[in-house]
């Protein structure tokens, strides 16, 4: 149990340093950006309880926000999908029986059950990250815009991660 | 009983996510003042973090920093000469005094957000105020709207916040410079009169009307001219000189008079 917390914190560090040093600095024909951390979120485990689910979400994007100058938008958006995230889930459901110290995982649960769900979690999180950056209606096209592309570029580089990693979970 | 548990378990997870949102919106409606004052708090912190990294990353653009200054050395060389031989010749150009210039390194630069700020790695300590402009050779960068003691953050030119007034070169026509938040290589001049020709490739320059900038620093030209049928105000998509996305030394423009100038200016009834 303390080895899954420890997974975690090291997880929401590493996301931190990966996403303020290196992918703050890229985007994609001049406005298209990963956002890597909500990863952090995506990966919870299923166990979490509701308020730790919503703190640590909340706590990884204010650590965003504080480090990229943004007050508060990545803390809404990130509280936002941690809200919606247990619906999600059980919208989403499964055909896997369920059995405790399940990850939210492609291990666990299969390519298609992981990639709905973290598209659905990205694009929640990324369309509320664009409109409260923007806060205004006007260009509310090219705000959606924004949302789905940089949700893409998010949703690949999760699958990638989410690759490289569950290889070093497996040999343990 | 169970339902009862349920049901306020439910509403906890209800409430406190409300409450999470509110503190974060509460942060974000900030004005910039108040958004400065968070940002400088947390600045003492995170700008020695970027400022180490920025000292790692420096060396990999030393060659384009240097090939820049040469070129800008070159442009100050030129305009020695000419000048040296008539001095004070010109009363026009006695504005220039009236400015001053910090050095300063960009430590860290957004272009992709709707609303893009920098960090310079001077501060109050180095004589580094809230409102003064920020330039470089090629344009204009920014406003400074926070000042910590080493560091100060840059509203850059790219926020859809920000205005700047702006002058047609050709003409002395003055319009609005905006972004829209699409392209980082494109802004928009805005309120341009209807008579107006403009083509590809005039120059914008400042206007001096702001008291942040001199006047007259090219920054940019006209790419393409908006003529849209009845109505008053044309627009054209202006093409920075500078390439935003490469900015490494920057200079802060202290305006020696601005203390007079609003004081006259909150004379006025």
């Amino acid at each position: 149990m303390t080895g899954l917390y420890l997974n975690n914190i090291i997880r929401f560090i590493l996301l931190v340093i990966v996403q303020v040093l290196i992918l703050n600095n890229i985007n994609f024909g001049g406005y298209v950006n990963p956002f890597l951390y909500v990863y952090f979120i995506l990966l919870l485990p299923f166990e979490t309880a509701g308020w730790l689910l919503l703190i640590s979400s909340f706590l990884i994007g204010l650590t965003i926000d504080i480090f990229s100058g943004t007050p508060g938008m990545h803390a809404s958006a990130s509280a936002l999908i941690a809200f919606f995230r247990p619906a999600i889930i059980k919208i989403i459901g499964s055909s896997r029986e369920y059995e405790t110290g399940m990850q939210p995982s492609i291990r666990d649960l299969g390519f298609r059950w992981f990639i709905t769900y973290s598209f659905f979690m990205i694009l929640i999180h990324h369309t509320a990250l664009f409109m409260v950056e923007v806060f205004r209606l006007s260009g509310l096209f090219d705000t959606v815009k924004r949302a789905i592309f940089s949700t893409i570029f998010t949703l690949v580089l999760v699958i990638i991660t989410q690759y490289l990693f569950s290889r070093t979970t497996r040999r343990k | 009983m169970r339902y009862l548990f349920a049901y306020i378990l439910k509403h906890y997870f209800v409430f406190l996510f409300i409450l999470l949102e509110v503190f974060s919106f509460s942060l974000v409606v900030q004005n910039n003042y108040q958004r400065a004052t968070f940002l400088n708090s947390t600045y003492a912190f995170t700008g020695k973090i970027f400022a180490a990294y920025s000292n790692i990353t420096d060396y990999f653009s030393l060659k384009k920093a240097n090939e820049e200054l040469l070129e800008e050395n070159v442009g100050l060389r030129n305009r020695l000469e000419s000048t040296l031989p008539l001095p004070d010749t010109n009363p026009f150009y006695s504005y220039d005094s009236t400015y001053r210039y910090i050095g300063a390194k960009v430590i860290k630069n957004t272009i992709s957000r709707q609303k893009n700020y920098l960090m310079l790695d001077k501060g109050w300590k180095q004589g580094i105020q809230k409102d003064m402009g920020v330039t470089t050779a090629r344009g204009i960068v920014g406003t400074v709207i926070g000042v910590s003691e080493n560091y100060s953050m840059v509203m850059s030119i790219l926020n859809i916040d920000n205005r700047i007034n702006a002058r047609i070169k050709k003409n002395n026509h003055l319009g609005n410079m905006e972004w829209d938040g699409k392209n980082y290589r494109f802004g928009l001049l805005t309120d341009i009169p209807v008579h107006l020709k403009l083509n590809n490739g005039d120059t914008i320059i400042t206007s001096g009307n702001s008291q942040i900038f001199p006047e007259g620093i090219p920054f940019g030209k006209v790419d393409e001219y908006y003529e849209i049928k009845n109505e008053k105000f044309n627009t054209a998509r202006i093409e920075y000189f500078e390439d935003y996305n490469q900015l490494y030394y920057v200079y802060v423009i202290i305006n020696l008079n601005i203390e007079e100038q609003k004081e006259l200016e909150s004379s006025l009834p």
